[in-house]
């Protein structure tokens, strides 16, 4: 049986269609999936991302706990900053993603995936043992995601009044806190937004307030949509244990100054790039019928690739994907679906930004 | 609620086939099918002159989240499809049983006619998936 979050009536309610997402009833739709995107680009949708893990850490050695067990460095934090990072194995591949706040003095907040909730918390256990820190999962609490042009202005009314100012004037990519209520102004839609994780006997309240307000309750297929269209990756498709950051579009996010900072993963990937990295992530547009899917082969001048993510995009109109695809590639090359070869233009990503077509 | 007409012929599979008289037969997918998809954006449709056979696939539709197979309820010759869907697919969302049809054929099928589901066959296949 899986597990329901404290908004599973809510979603009922609502209409949604309930699968089974990393062992939690979850909404794909409440109707509409296009429906539901094109609320979120053009005025404000509402998430339910509670089946996302939260991790409090803290301590003496927390700091120096995450320079170690993180790719990205968290002395790059302001005080109520977030910063995106991969979490590495030894040899570079990617155990997930996820976004850490700094709290303040030695408390952090590590906001990870679902579906590799098991493996992350033991390997975080494993890795932080030999640091004076604790952590601790917080199932107390419930997230909701609040996100388009419209949504922080729907939702300030409905914070606890001490923060409403705050949220009002928060520069985006930053958390303020008021007791167990956190509001980060982040997202996976290219979006303005927020994120609000708050306690679990909260969340119906603000669910409710949120739809009466005008907020669309959106499913996981047009988060799926919109992340894809706003280039942001999804674990386990567009990167996962096998690749590094390097090939997955995501060096940006690896700090390798200071140099003496030895994280997890940090030879390998210095390794890899001294070898030259071979492969790396690109946008596709499909140029003839057809739906890009993770799992099609790309067909290039330069060599063979693989689709780790497609869909149609609403707001383009057009199936679009990302794809790892030899280093070599130009701006054409063909995609394999159902045993027929479709014409693909190589584009940059992101496709879509603040409700705009790059 | 799902929509099912009581005057068409179903399929497990979850099609949909209205005889149009002198051996013609229009194909679509059901309001369940439709529903169970999502949004809809890309159809491929058989070409006209092409056989088809009963129970294999012979279109696709694909939703926003995934592509299905459509199954050819009987076997014979096609002999119109649906362009509109192909340039609008959504119709198979808004009206699965007019404007969103599929194909049409010519079939003298009648073993695969007969082994169609009738409206209460399929009323009760539904209910069962269901459960």
């Amino acid at each position: 049986m899986s597990k329901q979050t404290p908004l599973y009536q809510q979603h009922l309610q609502a209409g949604g269609q309930m699968v089974d997402f990393a062992g939690w009833q979850m909404p794909i739709h409440y109707g509409s999936q296009i429906q539901e995107h094109q609320a979120v680009r053009s005025a404000a949708g509402l998430f339910d991302v509670s089946h996302m893990t939260v991790i409090d850490m803290a301590g003496p050695e927390a700091q120096v706990c995450l320079r170690t067990l993180l790719a990205n460095d968290v002395t790059r934090l302001q005080p109520g900053g977030a910063l995106y990072s991969c979490m590495l194995n030894p040899e570079g591949g990617v155990i997930d993603d996820l976004i850490v706040y700094w709290l303040g003095a030695d408390q952090y907040r590590l906001v990870v995936n679902a579906a590799t909730h098991d493996k992350d918390l033991a390997w975080i256990s494993k890795q932080s043992q030999k640091f004076a820190q604790q952590h601790q999962e917080r199932t107390d609490l419930a997230m909701l995601a609040v996100q388009g042009p419209l949504a922080i202005d729907k939702s300030i009314p409905l914070l606890p009044k001490e923060l409403r100012d705050a949220v009002q004037s928060q520069p985006r990519f930053t958390a303020v806190q008021s007791g167990d209520w956190f509001i980060g102004r982040t997202g996976y839609t290219g979006e303005d937004g927020l994120e609000i994780i708050l306690p679990a006997t909260d969340a119906q309240n603000l669910w409710n307030g949120l739809l009466q307000a005008g907020v669309v309750p959106a499913g996981l297929g047009a988060r799926d949509t919109l992340r894809l269209e706003a280039g942001m990756s999804l674990y386990g498709q567009d990167m996962d244990e096998q690749v590094s950051p390097l090939e997955s579009g995501l060096g940006w996010t690896v700090a390798w100054e200071p140099q003496e900072r030895q994280f997890i993963g940090r030879q390998a990937l210095e390794q890899q790039k001294s070898d030259g990295v071979k492969r790396k992530m690109v946008g596709l547009r499909l140029q003839g019928g057809g739906v890009l899917r993770a799992g099609q082969k790309v067909i290039s001048e330069a060599g063979e690739g693989l689709v780790t993510s497609g869909t149609f995009s609403p707001t383009l109109k057009q199936s679009i994907g990302l794809a790892r695809v030899p280093k070599e590639i130009e701006t054409r090359c063909e995609i394999e679906i159902r045993g027929k070869r479709v014409a693909a233009e190589v584009v940059k990503y992101p496709f879509v930004r603040n409700g705009k077509a790059c | 609620m799902t929509m099912i007409p009581d005057d068409l012929r179903y399929t497990k599979d979850h099609e949909w086939v209205r005889e149009e008289g002198d051996g013609e037969y229009t194909v679509g997918i059901t309001d369940h099918a439709q529903s169970a998809l999502g949004d809809l954006v890309f159809v491929e449709l058989p070409e006209v002159g092409a056989e088809v056979e009963a129970g294999v696939a012979c279109c696709v539709v694909e939703s926003v989240k995934a592509a299905s197979d459509v199954y050819s309820p009987l076997s014979g010759e096609v002999t119109e499809i649906n362009d509109a869907l192909v340039e609008s697919p959504e119709l198979g969302n808004s009206d699965p049983y007019t404007e969103g049809w599929l194909f049409r054929l010519r079939s003298d099928d009648t073993e695969a006619l007969d082994a169609l589901l009738d409206f209460d066959e399929y009323v009760d296949l539904l209910a069962a998936e269901e459960d």
